[in-house]
């Protein structure tokens, strides 16, 4: 069994979020760069598991980024995956990114690919089913089980207020949510290994991007909380239905 | 030319991110100067004429068993054949869990530009600018297509369903459909309850109510508001609560109208999830607890005392006795 992992860079979940360049770009100074928690906890762990269970698996890693995606790609496979891929491009659509994934993944003839459910800086939740749709696949988005016999895999998906279970045959598009895996911490082995492993850099094909950022923004800030003191109930209740009209 | 709504159904039902999707669409199309029309697939127990009054001029009705559940390839195929036919410009989808599987596949499908998560309408006045959420809610950026055909997909609760006047012609739309290769075998739904997405109201609880055992009076508010019950990461992790309603960066993000934590301090990957809620009430013990600063409201207060009180006295206000 081939299975391909999507891996995405994303800004530490506490980084700061703030633009420069006339709020056309993301201020990446002094930010942290992580695995999309969604590609690493669920999307690889699932998939590292999987392989615990049939050694004969083998697990390749793809992202799409510059050279500053590589410490990221190097964290992925200490965590496990047998080799991996970059595709040396920098683009935040997503119709772009998926059609970079597609090519390689056509190549590589896999039996599954997992994604992260989204991003938690674009929170496009778009390529695994645009992977999915460019290779003809069928797609589940936002699983949170994934158990596999033979060919025959068994999902859980999220659905408005419960949860749906689903069979398809590989090959599949998977997009993985909470529930799916435990998160792991690479160990000193996993680092070591990671070093020698299989990094191919290619270059990307020729895709039109579909969109494209004109600017950010950050909300407006809140005016300020109002306290009410916790032995007079009644004024919050009169507060949110009078004022705030939240009730 | 026309604007072109996708209407997500569950068991028959429409569901309210549909309302909105459809509210929303009707807009769009008012402002292009066009018609919207609906697409419903599978087989609803409500009757498509009455969407007419969200301000759909048509619905195209796709009556086939097959796409009684969701196998989003065969879905895109449908909704591209409905969306060629009526010469669709502009397709919207809701940001719920059917979109987030059928938009992606629906763009790549007719190489149309998607913007999902969107919290606004389209600005046409210098080519086609849609603002959406990035950064788990911490900003918003404005993304602009550049292709003939765009998608949207609208975040629930971002737009406010408008009901007016108004019938729509029901059309069925032949299409060839094909057979689904995702086979749904079961599913569950917290019945009488309110899907934690589209709740206009949510109560939350986190680790300040130290044990599973004290949620009673969680639900108990939340019953009296009819609001969706959620809870913060470590209650989730910890298995007080199951993971469906874990708020956050790395859970559900929300956006009620009314956002009521109890006991959560409010990190900053709690708030992704969030803080796009119009009105927060926080409740804690802790007057240094960082979710105050993101608050509308807050009691600074033992919540086993406060939260029971809060209910009593809604129930006063709505007159329940």
């Amino acid at each position: 069994m081939k299975i391909l992992v999507c891996i995405s860079k994303t800004p530490d979940t506490t980084a700061k979020i703030t633009f420069t360049d006339n709020n056309t770009k993301f201020d990446t100074n002094g930010v942290q760069w992580i695995i999309n928690p969604y590609d690493e906890w669920y999307a690889l762990v699932r998939a590292i598991e999987l392989k615990e269970k049939d050694p004969s698996a083998t697990i390749h890693l793809i992202t799409v980024g510059g050279a500053d995606a590589e410490p990221i790609i190097r964290k992925a496979l200490a965590l496990g995956g047998d080799e991996a891929f970059r595709v040396n491009a920098d683009s935040h659509d997503s119709f772009y990114i998926a059609s970079q994934i597609a090519a390689i993944a056509k190549e590589g003839a896999y039996d599954l690919i997992l994604t992260g459910k989204e991003t938690i800086d674009y929170n496009g939740s778009s390529i695994g089913g645009m992977v999915a749709e460019l290779l003809d696949l069928p797609y589940i988005s936002l699983a949170s089980k994934f158990e596999l016999d033979g060919s025959k895999a068994t999902i859980i998906r999220e659905i408005e207020g419960g949860e749906e279970t689903a069979e398809v045959n590989l090959p599949v598009v998977v997009s993985a949510a909470k529930g799916m895996a435990e998160q792991r911490i690479p160990n000193m082995r996993g680092i070591m290994a990671a070093r020698t492993k299989p990094l191919k850099v290619t270059e990307p094909i020729a895709v039109e991007a579909l969109t494209s950022v004109t600017s950010f923004g950050l909300p407006p800030a809140k005016a300020g909380v109002k306290l009410v003191p916790a032995d007079n109930v009644d004024e919050l209740v009169r507060l949110l239905h009078e004022e705030a009209k939240a009730i | 030319m026309s604007v072109l709504i996708f209407v997500d159904i569950a068991e028959g039902q429409v569901k309210k991110a549909s309302l909105e999707a459809l509210s929303y669409g009707a807009k769009v199309a008012e402002q292009l100067g066009t018609s919207a029309e609906g697409v419903v697939l599978g087989t609803p127990k409500e009757d498509l004429a009455a969407l007419g009054k969200y301000g759909v001029s048509k619905v195209h009705h796709v009556n086939n068993p097959a796409l009684d559940h969701l196998d989003a390839q065969v879905y895109t195929k449908v909704i591209a054949q409905v969306a060629q036919a009526v010469s669709a410009t502009v397709i919207i989808f809701p940001n719920n869990m059917d979109g987030k599987s059928i938009a992606p596949r629906l763009s790549a499908r007719l190489k149309a530009g998607l913007i999902s998560g969107a919290v606004a309408l389209p600005d046409t006045s210098n080519g086609f600018t849609v603002k959406k959420n990035v950064f788990s809610g911490k900003a918003f950026a404005n993304i602009s297509i550049s292709t003939p055909v765009k998608i949207i997909a609208l975040n629930p609760n971002a737009y406010p369903v408008k009901a007016g006047e108004g019938t729509a012609t029901v059309e069925a739309f032949n299409a060839t459909v094909d057979t689904p290769k995702v086979k749904v075998t079961s599913s569950t739904k917290a019945s009488g309850e309110v899907p934690l997405t589209e709740a206009e109201i949510v109560v939350s609880a986190g680790r300040g109510l130290k044990g599973p055992e004290n949620w009673g009076m969680v639900e108990d508010l939340a019953k009296v508001l009819h609001a969706a019950t959620a809870c913060s990461r470590p209650v989730a992790d910890a298995h007080w609560r199951p993971h469906n309603e874990h708020v956050g960066q790395t859970g559900i993000a929300i956006a009620p109208n009314l956002y009521i934590a109890i006991g959560i301090s409010g990190a900053i990957q709690h708030l992704a999830g969030v803080n796009r809620s119009k009105v927060i009430v926080v409740i804690n013990k802790d007057p240094e607890a960082p979710f105050f600063k993101a608050a509308d409201y807050g009691i600074v207060g033992d919540a086993f005392e406060v939260v029971p009180k809060l209910t009593e006295a809604i129930k006063k206000l709505k007159g329940i006795s």
